[in-house]
């Protein structure tokens, strides 16, 4: 169940996306999810997700397990649906029930969201999908290193990032034994209000807690005794040097950036 | 200090952990590890065993830094433990390989954390690559390189643990209970592993377990309880006292144990047995007796 | 009474990329008493099979049957179930949350709606099967030692009073007297009280010690089930599949192929002991007037 979460994963298989400079990522998925939120028509979207496509196909990650990420989101995506339709204010008026009223510009904003929702998702866990937690965090270093000069510790930012996204698939793992573990001594998350379902939790999250900070210290003696003593002096195994593939990456980028620019000014109803 | 010192040596060595109360005054002093004097040569394939909670583990963390002397001394390498200069010279000299494998995987893919440590030591990109790739050949692991630590069996992450203190080119190697979460297989491809890093590449290796199996071929066997070293000697020494082994909650090999019962009823076998070959060899070449 | 499996199948994400086959065909029975060993390598459907026993995990196939019920029916009572099968996990320690030793152990009873006094009752009895004695059970269990944490965990399970008790490696990580004093410990709940007990095992010398039937798996199937002595006599064919048998096991085989005549079907020192004596008594390898010598 809890395994079935796959955002936040990386999926190891090498594409030309894979290969990719993790800096041409981070601007790419950066400049990705300001045109989703800039440019808001169905032909807007259509445009994204053509360039979505083409990206997913590329990266070689079976579409079947970008897609099971959405199902931690199912929620929030219908929630958002839902209230978008159901609390929009227009002048087509569909029907009326209670106190929600179905409008023609509820659906089409609620369609809307979802879609946004829906490309903002799978956009954003491409870029996880398709980088190393080391390459990401590598990428967010190099690329933040200005921000050092006014004093933010960005390796250290870093570290810690790469760590989390190490230790989420370990820390899922363990909330899933827990939980059966305590089912099994009769627990039961499933029944009853929500006071009673929030203090069913306590036995997961007291052994969750526990287990967190000891797998911390025991990482934190096991990476001085590796020597570690913050970002001074470190060199590194895989230094980001743009290559020839890079380069053609941000030319995609300014090409996609520049195709809404133009169809923006040029065709009236984009 | 007449003697000449040895690679690893400690003397007199307290630690003690003080717990304390809500006013900060101290309420109560453990004393975990209690006058150990212990020295290794370089080289050295050195067993320290000992029950659970018999400060075998505090005893370890002094040798590279980690948890410093309450009293007495530590020196690695001609380097004091407590000289904060030396701090990263003697961690880089004598790399520790923890008990829970999950927990000192640092990457999410396995030839970056082996180059972690290099990276840390400022190693240039080239030799960290070179580094990594002799790291991983020596425990047989290369061709797992871009895997993601996650799906590897318990033996194969602590072989990944391994490879990633070799690649700071340490002359010694720590290995704290690193195989008490293992199933069998996996204790045998730890333990084959340091055999061969300390046969091939001369690395000395000091062993911390319960098993007893695992230390038959250590030159040298250290037995702790209540923070003291109670019992020292090569194997074949320490074996030899099965009952006292007992009386420190560890116990002998069955092939050991059950020479030592066939002793006990009369049968002339050698004093002490390590392997099944030993005993069927022994059996087999049994005299009668007399009368 | 006893556990009946017919036919389980279990395959993890099916019809995906990452679809496994944990259990196949797997069709045994539990009888009521019975103390199993159930031994195989990580990953050969061990800890799945357990899972299934209390109905942790469903099967995609087959049936299970309690005491003659299908679990799976519609209205089968799945927490009584899970509280007549109980079920240790390994590191079971890593679940303890209560502040206090003998609230944790009643975290179990209080679930299945027992009153207040039961439920004291329950957890006090637990707390001395595993041999904890009341000094210590207002302590945290935090405070505890390695050892001693494990038995609060399997006191927490006891106290639900299970009929089966299933234990996935209790003596994981725990010094030599720590393993024998949990086994034994163990061993006493099925002699005394009758529990069934199935205890999964690394241990080859632990199982031939106190199990009276063992349970092989491997790839997802059962690969041999017997007594110790019946599967332990295809030592051979247990290495092929990454398993072994206990040590004493291959010195009595390999005496035997040099012509001793020993009992190849030893699995114990004990057992090992006797029949040697017996031989190096027939052959006055033994100073037949002096019974002992001092060692």
């Amino acid at each position: 169940m809890i395994r079935d979460i796959t955002i936040g994963q990386y999926y190891p298989v090498d594409s030309v996306i894979h290969r990719l400079d993790p800096r041409v990522k981070l601007l790419g998925t950066l400049l990705y999810i300001v045109s989703l939120f800039l440019f808001d028509s169905f032909a807007g979207y259509l445009l994204v997700a053509l360039f979505l496509g083409g990206v997913i196909l590329s990266s070689k990650v079976p579409i079947r397990f970008i897609v099971k990420g959405l199902k931690a989101i199912v929620f929030l995506l219908l929630f958002t649906v839902a209230f978008n339709v159901f609390f929009t204010t227009g002048d087509h008026v569909i029907g009326k029930w209670w106190i929600f009223t179905l409008t023609w510009e509820g659906l089409r904003l609620g369609a809307f969201m979802g879609l946004r929702i829906i490309l903002l998702i799978l956009g954003s866990s491409l870029m996880t999908f398709t980088t190393t937690p080391k390459g990401l965090t590598d990428g967010l270093e190099t690329g933040l290193h200005p921000l050092n000069k006014i004093k933010v510790p960005v390796h250290e930012i870093a570290m810690m990032m790469s760590i989390a996204l190490r230790f989420i698939p370990i820390l899922l793992e363990e909330t899933d034994k827990i939980m059966k573990a305590q089912t099994a001594r009769g627990a039961d998350f499933e029944t009853g209000n929500f006071i009673k379902k929030a203090k069913a939790l306590i036995p997961i999250f007291v052994p969750l807690f526990i287990s967190a900070f000891r797998r911390a210290s025991d990482l934190a003696m096991a990476m001085e005794a590796r020597c570690y003593s913050g970002g001074a002096n470190r060199t590194k195994m895989k230094p980001l040097i743009y290559r020839k593939r890079d380069y053609i990456g941000y030319g995609v980028l300014v090409c996609y950036i520049g195709a809404f620019v133009v169809l923006n000014i040029l065709v009236p109803w984009f | 200090m007449g003697n000449k010192m040895s690679f690893i040596e400690s003397r007199n060595l307290v630690h003690e952990y003080k717990r304390h109360d809500e006013n900060g005054n101290i309420e109560q002093v453990n004393r975990a590890v209690d006058d150990v004097s212990i020295s290794v040569e370089q080289g050295d394939f050195v067993a320290i065993l000992g029950h659970n909670g018999s400060g075998k583990s505090t005893f370890a963390k002094h040798l590279n830094s980690i948890l410093l002397p309450t009293e007495g001394t530590v020196w690695v390498n001609g380097m004091e433990t407590r000289d904060e200069d030396h701090l990263w010279d003697i961690r880089q000299t004598a790399g520790m390989v923890f008990q829970n494998p999950d927990n000192q995987i640092i990457a999410s893919v396995i030839e970056e954390d082996v180059g972690f440590g290099p990276e840390n030591l400022g190693v240039p990109t080239e030799e960290i690559w070179h580094r990594v790739e002799t790291a991983l050949k020596a425990v047989g692991m290369y061709e797992y390189r871009t895997h993601s630590p996650n799906k590897l069996s318990g033996g194969q992450k602590q072989r990944i643990a391994i490879a990633g203190i070799m690649a700071m080119k340490p002359k010694c190697i720590i290995l704290d209970e690193p195989t008490a979460m293992l199933d069998p297989n996996g204790r045998k491809e730890v333990i084959s592993t340091v055999r061969k890093l300390n046969k091939e590449e001369n690395v000395t290796i000091i062993l911390i377990t319960h098993y007893m199996d695992e230390v038959i071929n250590a030159d040298h066997v250290y037995v702790m309880d209540h923070g003291k070293v109670v019992m020292e000697g090569t194997p074949r020494t320490i074996f030899k006292e099965v009952e006292t082994l007992k009386k420190y909650r560890l116990d002998v090999p069955q092939v050991t144990e059950l020479a030592y019962e066939l002793r006990k009823q009369g049968m002339k076998l050698p004093e002490v047995v390590l392997t099944k070959e030993e005993l069927v060899n022994a059996l087999t070449k049994l005299e009668k007796a007399e009368n | 009474m006893s556990i009946k499996l017919v036919n389980v199948n279990y395959i993890y994400s099916p019809k995906t990329a990452y679809e496994k086959k944990a259990l196949t065909n797997v069709s045994l029975e539990i009888q009521d008493g019975e103390f199993i060993g159930l031994i195989g390598h990580t990953g050969s459907g061990k800890s799945t099979l357990i899972q299934h026993l209390n109905g942790l995990m469903k099967a995609t196939s087959g049936h299970i049957y309690y005491n003659g019920n299908d679990i799976y029916a519609p209205k089968y009572n799945m927490r009584e179930l899970r509280s007549k099968v109980g079920l240790v996990f390994q590191y079971p320690e890593h679940q303890l949350f209560e502040t206090t030793i003998i609230e944790d152990v009643k975290f179990g009873p209080r679930n299945l709606g027992l009153s207040e006094e039961e439920i004291e009752k329950r957890a006090r009895e637990a707390l001395l099967q595993v041999g904890l004695t009341p000094d210590l059970w207002e302590a945290s269990p935090f405070e505890l030692s390695g050892g001693q944490k494990r038995r609060v965990a399997i006191a927490g399970v006891l106290a639900m009073q299970p009929e089966v008790l299933v234990l996935d490696e209790p003596t994981a990580g725990l010094d030599p007297k720590g393993r024998d004093e949990i086994l034994g410990e163990i061993e006493k709940l099925h002699k005394e009280r009758g529990i069934t007990v199935i205890l999964v095992s690394h241990s080859m010398e632990d199982v031939a010690e106190y199990v009276d039937r063992i349970i092989v798996m491997n790839h997802s199937k059962v690969f041999a089930d017997g007594t110790p002595k019946e599967v332990f006599s295809k030592y051979k064919e247990l290495e092929e599949i990454g398993l072994a048998a206990p040590q004493v096991t291959y010195v009595m085989h390999e005496l035997h192929d040099k012509g001793i005549p020993v009992d190849v079907n030893a699995t114990t020192v004990a057992e090992a002991k006797e029949s040697i004596l017996a031989w190096a008594k027939a052959n006055h390898y033994i100073n037949q007037t002096k019974d002992k010598v001092e060692v």
